[in-house]
């Protein structure tokens, strides 16, 4: 299990959460298309890949696989640990 | 020289012909018996003298896992071009087919990616005349 602020500690895999936010049960392909069309970076589909290996063993992606396609949800649970270990206090003026 | 036929893999030449000619509307430009298989080639209906697409059968024991590949990661093999790719979408939903990308506007072109039920994922494209603008939100 990758540690979740380790996952979170890269700009393309902060990107692809915003991407993954946009719609559930995306393929690679529609994720390189959506970095390289609306955000403008153009990693290598390996590289996307493997960014999405760290995002799945800190569980902030799930995989699953129906009928020949391996489709990528996020799952932002792993999150609640940082707000409930900092959790909101703003310092007095 | 014209770019005259592309080939595509397809799992089972019948069924591919059903799905090109039924759901996506074209017409068969050529089916020749050859042995176990045909030359089987379909056409736009209203570009007789366009490109032709070939059903080719998957008899290479390379392009199993090729396809397979390419599927797996949501890659589409070929693209098809449409005047109004949610149009398209609903109405080729309505007929049961699958999208693994539904309609998504990338500014300059507006793409959706769907099952051809033998083995490929097909993308369609609209292209929208506007200027590509990477870094900034899709409409």
């Amino acid at each position: 299990m990758t540690d979740v602020y380790k996952a979170l500690a890269d700009e393309t895999r902060r990107t692809l959460l915003d991407v993954l936010l946009e719609r559930d049960e995306q393929t690679l392909f529609e994720l390189c298309s959506t970095l390289a069309m609306r955000h403008g970076l153009t990693p290598s589909r390996q590289a996307v890949s493997q960014h999405l290996d760290v995002l799945e063993q800190a569980g902030l992606v799930l995989t699953e696989r129906r009928g020949r396609y391996k489709l990528h949800t996020i799952d932002t649970s792993p999150l609640t640990q940082i707000a409930e270990r900092w959790p909101d206090r703003k310092a007095l003026p | 020289m014209r770019i005259q036929t592309v080939s595509i893999f397809v799992d089972d030449q019948q069924r591919a012909l059903d799905f090109y000619t039924g759901p996506l509307g074209f017409a068969v430009a050529a089916d020749v018996p050859l042995g176990e298989h045909r030359w089987l080639t379909v056409v736009d209906p209203d570009r007789p003298d366009g490109t032709q697409l070939s059903l080719e059968p998957k008899g290479h024991p390379a392009v199993g896992p090729f396809t397979e590949a390419l599927a797996s990661d949501g890659i589409p093999f070929c693209q098809l071009g449409v005047d109004d790719v949610r149009a398209e979408h609903d109405r080729l939903t309505a007929l049961g087919v699958t999208f693994t990308q539904p309609p998504t506007d990338y500014g300059p072109v507006i793409v959706a990616v769907l099952d051809d039920t033998c083995g490929n994922l097909v993308q369609l494209a609209q292209p929208t005349g506007a200027a590509a603008r990477p870094g900034t939100e899709g409409a």
